[in-house]
């Protein structure tokens, strides 16, 4: 059980506005499992390992990929939804799990990233940001746990480019490579296979480009599109995006 | 009168509420401070000087006071200046910076400037209705643009909790001064010139130079920049020269007669 002792920490990030839902409190047996809820079919992000993302750290800089699939039972949504988040100037993080649960936690993670920075008129550090997420996570996990796979990219003068690979039950390591869902199995075996430490730009993107040509032909129901991040010492921006599936206009059939 | 200033929550016979005013009284004995809004720019200026701690040794004392940021930003668009309580100030500041991502959190959009003072005011109204606490002992001139439209922004709030918009004001220390100076000389400005107006107010009442002023600048493009000593100084001696300038241009047509 979390107790106060735990709570008090150096610097408290203020808990800004939550937006999470009163859940509907109609009567339930109380059992041993009953504060942690993770209910049966609320596995791994149930139907969400179909997400892949993965990245890895090269020479000076570090790349986060992204399926942009937004799959909701056997309906596609939209293919161009951007999973990796720009958390700060020089931070990505790239998430995937329940949708809901995604885009809450990870736009909460920014904009206490972002109170940080203005409070202290300097940026958190990437290793400071990994585990005040995966902080969060833990937090959560015995009371309302959000089902969000992470991997936070950044980059740091004096550390330089990091990857850290934070799971759903708070599970924090630094990585220099990392892979989430059924797409990691392709991903993490190409990377076993092709990495190097010190990669450059080009052999990176290639070693991301034949992950993504693996999960494309062997993952049953591959995402057609991705997106792939980058951060390095000028800062985190959108590289490039893969995408084999255009959404079509009303004039193309 | 001395029965109904103890506490704020009473009223005196003749409608006054005597801790607000006293939270006044705090404001005007508090660091000079003026913002200016141009066309493109707002200019928020602080006097940077400060009655020493008696046992400070002077050297340290520089330190601090030269570190001490007085401007500060709330968020990427907007910034704050204050004069009278600097402790009170913290709490708001702090207040006021979560406030701004929490409604980024909650509505997807950066607050408007008009947002956010109404939210400070707001807060600053609640400590003069509440039983136990004093008022907040500051006015906080707060300048920014509108994420949308792009328009400038200054407005200023004080203890009570009231709140208004400004082409420009001053608070604190001999803000009546700077008050008159801008009503004589305030016009439609940009750029420079606008930085040029909020330091040649700030000069009336503050000892001229680089280490006694603190200038910070938001423009849409750039949002907040403090400008450093150099800069500070460089603009001073232009003000002067134009001084002079205008002083010998006075001489000069008496001297033809």
């Amino acid at each position: 059980m979390c107790s106060k002792s735990q709570r008090s920490v150096a610097f408290r990030f203020h808990r800004i506005l939550r937006r999470t839902t009163n859940r509907p409190c109609f009567p339930r047996l109380r059992s041993s499992f009953d504060t942690a809820a993770f209910f049966p079919d609320r596995r791994e992000g149930s139907k969400k390992e179909m997400e892949c993302v993965f990245g890895l750290v090269g020479d000076g800089f570090a790349l986060v990929a992204a399926d942009t699939s937004a799959v909701h039972s056997i309906l596609v949504h939209k293919s161009n939804e951007d999973k990796v988040m720009i958390l700060d100037s020089h931070k990505l993080l790239g998430a995937s799990g329940e949708a809901g649960d995604r885009v809450q936690f990870t736009e909460y993670i920014q904009k206490n990233v972002h109170l940080y920075e203005f409070r202290n008129g300097i940026p958190l550090a990437t290793a400071a940001a990994a585990n005040f997420t995966r902080g969060e996570l833990a937090l959560a996990l015995r009371k309302n746990p959000y089902s969000v796979n992470i991997l936070l990219a950044g980059y740091d003068k004096d550390v330089g480019a990091s990857l850290y690979y934070i799971d759903y039950i708070a599970t924090l390591h630094k990585v220099d490579k990392g892979a989430f869902g059924y797409g990691s199995y392709f991903a993490l075996s190409m990377m076993d296979r092709h990495y190097h430490s010190g990669m450059s730009l080009e052999e990176a993107v290639d070693l991301v480009d034949k992950c993504i040509i693996e999960i494309r032909s062997r993952l049953v129901v591959a995402p057609p599109n991705f997106v792939i991040k980058i951060v390095d010492k000028d800062g985190a921006r959108e590289y490039a995006w893969r995408e084999s599936i255009k959404d079509a206009g009303v004039s193309a059939a | 009168m001395a029965r109904y200033d103890r506490a704020i929550t009473v009223f005196s016979p003749d409608g006054h509420l005597f801790q607000v005013e006293y939270a006044l009284e705090a404001v005007r004995k508090g660091n000079a401070a003026v913002g200016v809004r141009g066309t493109d720019t707002v200019v928020l200026g602080v006097e940077k000087k400060s009655t020493p701690a008696p046992r400070l040794p002077v050297l340290l004392l520089h330190l601090l006071l030269s570190s001490v940021r007085k401007i500060v930003s709330l968020d990427t668009h907007i910034a704050l200046a204050c004069a009278g309580l600097k402790a009170d100030a913290r709490v708001l500041i702090n207040r006021a910076r979560i406030e701004c991502q929490s409604h980024r959190l909650t509505v997807e959009d950066p607050v408007t400037v008009e947002y956010i003072t109404r939210y400070i005011a707001g807060l600053q109204q609640k400590y003069t209705q509440s039983g136990g606490v004093r008022p907040f002992g500051l006015s906080t001139l707060i300048v920014g643009f509108d994420p949308y439209t792009g328009v400038p922004a200054l407005y200023q709030t004080d203890p009570s909790g009231t709140f208004s918009a400004w082409k420009a004001n001053a608070t604190g220390r001999n803000s009546n001064s700077m008050r008159e100076f801008l009503e004589k000389n305030y016009k439609e400005t940009s750029g420079q010139e606008t930085v040029k107006l909020a330091i040649r107010t700030l000069l009336e009442v503050v000892e001229s130079g680089g280490k006694n002023i603190e200038i910070a600048v938001v423009t849409k493009e750039h949002g907040l920049r403090q400008l450093d000593e150099a800069e500070i100084d460089a603009i001073v001696a232009e003000i002067e020269a134009e001084k002079a300038a205008a002083e010998a241009a006075k001489k000069a047509p008496s001297k033809d007669t």
